[in-house]
């Protein structure tokens, strides 16, 4: 026995029904599925009863934010993972506002090999757009993409790239590596001092708003350029009924635009705002049923591509003041699966082969990841999650593996639940609980 | 009533149970000792994270009548400033015994912040908060048209309403806290509201408001408003392109010389010009209608004393407080 305790074990899951699939079992051995069927028997194996549970490709989240370096505060790498790992992620992009920005090849390759050391999950460093994320000049795109980190998706999120020229360089200059420009669509001036969706809630709370169409307008003009151009487009965190039609008509059009939903927008209202508690302090804000409806059918119909958590983790100061104060953001990574069951697998838009459409498919293909969101079948790279569609639990952000305690979900009880996480054959979370990270070979 | 944050949360009868008390305060007021013992030994801070001294002393001299020791903590260039929290600037005052917490802030929504959080336990009133709420201000100014439309209907003011009252307000509805709480309290009362301002300052939303919205102050007055609420104009709303100049914004939406004709003109004698101050004289009111008998300009500053006392008895005599001593027995 010369091979390392990870590879040593091979795992057997019995039963798991196959996203709406039958019920089968899989066979993990060194990182791969090495075989499926029915009344599989592996001398050696350890096995995994899955009866009654749902087995799907391990979730890819294309917009995390781990923080860190800059903000350890508020979330580490290894913090970040774990939440990741106990959500059923198997990968996650970590966002490029830290600090320093992830705007070098040095910057990147550090987040990259952090996620490498915590092993809980695949951390793919998204790189920024724009130098300091300052939306001036482009950052040098090319060195991120040929480091370690192979950096395919670059974002300013937090901020709109809103010069119209150097979005369409950005556009144009990625094609040469296959990168995406992920685009938080957000018109500046429209926006300037906004608090909250502009609306009939906020005219009686007295809040400056963000009105939809400082979204929509962005949109428009991006998926305009990215045609012309010929380049590939995804947009961030899509929150409004408007913003939905402009990309479905861009899809009929044939342009290369992909678009992402957040668990909370598929669910929460700025009627939450009355609260004046900044837990539903959020960027896009929080808008008005109407929107939450449209996103939930373009998710369906397959307009807005994939979910994206847009996990945002706070310390408590920057929440425990006045709404006003507050920091924009929510965490994410430990609710995800269980609001996307509510919201779109309960409420009978989609199926669980949806759900792995739009939480690994789609994202590791937007996202450029070639051994994430693999179908679950003989030769695939062995990343899975395991969901118990039946459990009900009541979140606790206390409880949570991320540091951020800013869940507007608190209190709410939410059905489905993460019961093992396999990320290249390694059990990072086995019965409900982080089990071990997973050792990187040869590094 | 655990706390005053609001008028949109108000119920009819606390609102008129408010204005009756305000009018035992104000004959306490008109009497040679203007003073009640009944919040003796309660202790009103005047928590104030913006300027305003109008809305500051007089609230400190409702707390003085009421002989509350009054704590004035000008959060503006205090340790506030230097980075201390809400969070811990309420610790703290929690800590030194507040009974109840004045609270003027520049962000929507912190006075009801401060009365959720659980960081205090004092009543919390709100004083003005951002773009959000002014409910004082909207009692005083409900106070002040009561008793107008009492006197005009030859009734005894206290236990009425204001029903078939029509009001118009008029000015920078948009960023008016004076506006938004006044039309909740004005139509929980039974008026009828009309809102008067430039497109551009009117909240989007607007149209699921209870009220009537005119672009035309000419028309609002031909219609025969009783009573016409001035808005303050903050000169620095020019610059984010709200409207072309201030006089043609005067022009339009001012209420001048023509316009305090034009009521005479119509035939209406008892419409009264209200303004919750201070005025801009030349810009959203001219100084012949701000000094005409129709102005209630002065009597809203002598009721705003009235109508905060009894907020704060009412509040400190909540079952949460131990019962102060009644007004009837503090008198005798």
């Amino acid at each position: 026995m010369s091979a390392t305790p990870n590879e040593a074990t091979a795992y057997l899951v019995k039963g798991a029904a196959i996203g709406s699939g039958a019920a089968a079992d899989l066979l993990i051995r060194n990182g791969v599925i090495t075989e499926t069927g029915t009344g599989l028997s592996v001398a050696g194996a350890t096995v995994i009863d899955a009866e009654g549970l749902v087995a799907v490709p391990g979730m890819v989240d294309l917009h995390t934010h781990l923080r860190e370096p800059g903000r350890e505060d508020a979330e580490t790498v290894e913090t970040g993972s774990r939440a990741a790992a106990l959500g059923g992620f198997t990968a996650v992009h970590a966002m490029a506002n830290s600090s320093p920005v992830a705007d070098t090849a040095g910057v990147v390759e550090q987040v990259y090999t952090l996620g490498r050391k915590a092993g809980w999950t695949d951390v793919r460093p998204v790189g920024a757009v724009t130098i300091g994320l300052a939306g001036e000049r482009l950052a040098e795109l090319g060195a991120m993409a040929d480091s370690r980190a192979r950096v395919r998706v670059f974002s300013d999120d937090g901020i709109c790239v809103h010069d119209p020229v150097l979005m369409r360089r950005a556009l144009e200059y990625v094609k040469a590596f296959d990168g995406v420009i992920a685009q938080h669509a957000q018109e500046p001036r429209l926006t300037d001092g906004a608090q909250m969706n502009e609306g009939d809630v906020s005219a009686v709370l007295g809040m400056t708003g963000w009105p939809a169409v400082a979204e929509e307008s962005i949109i428009a003009r991006d998926v305009l350029l990215a045609q012309h151009v010929d380049s590939r487009l995804h947009v961030c965190h899509v929150s409004t009924a408007g913003s939905v039609e402009i990309i479905r008509w861009a899809k009929q059009r044939g342009i290369k635009v992909t678009a992402e939903v957040t668990p909370h927008h598929l669910w929460l209202t700025d009627e939450l705002v009355r609260s004046y508690d900044p837990v539903y302090k959020v960027n896009p804000p929080l808008r008005t049923d109407e929107d939450v409806q449209a996103l939930r059918a373009g998710l369906a119909d397959g307009t807005i591509d994939i979910i994206g958590t847009d996990h945002a983790p706070h310390p408590s100061e920057a929440k425990e003041c006045e709404w006003a104060q507050a920091a924009m953001g929510m965490t994410g990574l430990e609710t995800a699966l269980s609001v996307v069951q509510h919201t779109m697998i309960e409420s009978g838009l989609i199926g669980w082969d949806d759900f792995a459409r739009i939480t690994s498919r789609m994202p590791a293909q937007i996202g450029r990841l070639q051994d994430q969101g693999q179908p679950l079948e003989a030769g695939s790279a062995a990343n899975i999650t395991l969901i118990d569609p039946a459990a009900r639990w009541t979140v606790e952000p206390n409880k949570m593996a991320t540091m951020g305690r800013n869940s507007p979900f608190a209190g709410r009880e939410l059905p489905g639940r993460v019961v093992a996480t396999f990320y290249q054959g390694h059990p990072t979370v086995l019965d409900g609980s982080l089990n071990t990270p997973r050792t990187a070979e040869g590094e | 009533m655990r706390h005053l944050l609001s008028t949109e949360d108000l119920g009819k009868d606390d609102a008129v149970r408010i204005l009756d008390t305000a009018e035992e305060m104000a004959a306490v007021s008109d009497r040679e000792v203007k003073k009640l013992p009944v919040l003796r030994g309660r202790t009103v801070v005047n928590l104030f994270f913006e300027d305003s001294t109008r809305t500051r002393i007089s609230f400190e001299a409702a707390a003085k009548r009421l002989s509350a020791d009054v704590i004035n903590f000008a959060a503006k260039g205090s340790s506030v400033s230097k980075g201390e929290s809400l969070k811990d600037t309420a610790q703290t005052l929690e800590a030194m015994g507040a009974d109840a917490v004045v609270i003027r802030h520049w962000a929507s929504g912190a006075p009801a912040r401060l009365a959720a959080s659980g960081w205090i336990d004092a009543a919390v009133v709100n004083a003005g908060d951002g773009t959000h709420e002014h409910p004082t201000q909207a009692l005083l100014d409900a106070f002040t048209m009561r008793r107008n439309w009492a006197r005009i209907n030859g009734t005894a003011s206290p236990g009425t309403d204001l029903s078939g009252m029509k009001v118009a307000i008029v000015g920078d509805v948009l960023h008016s806290r004076v506006a938004r709480s006044n039309l909740w309290l004005l139509r929980t009362l039974g008026a009828d509201v009309t809102m008067v301002a430039p497109p551009t300052l009117l909240p989007v939303g607007v149209a699921k408001w209870p009220c009537t919205v005119s672009y035309d102050l000419d028309e609002t007055l031909a219609a025969g408003p009783d009573a016409v609420m001035m808005l303050r104009l903050q000169g620095e709303r020019m610059n984010a392109a709200f409207f072309p100049s201030t006089r043609e914004y005067s022009r339009r939406w001012g209420f001048d010389d023509r316009r305090l004709q034009a009521l005479d003109s119509h035939g209406l004698k008892e419409t009264i010009i209200m303004h919750p101050g201070p005025m801009n004289r030349g810009l959203e009111i001219s100084a012949a209608a701000a000094d005409s008998p129709r102005s209630t300009v002065l009597q809203q500053v002598r009721n705003g004393v009235s109508v905060r006392m009894a907020a704060l008895y009412l509040l400190l005599s909540g079952e949460t407080h131990a019962a102060p001593a009644t007004i009837q027995e503090a008198q005798r």
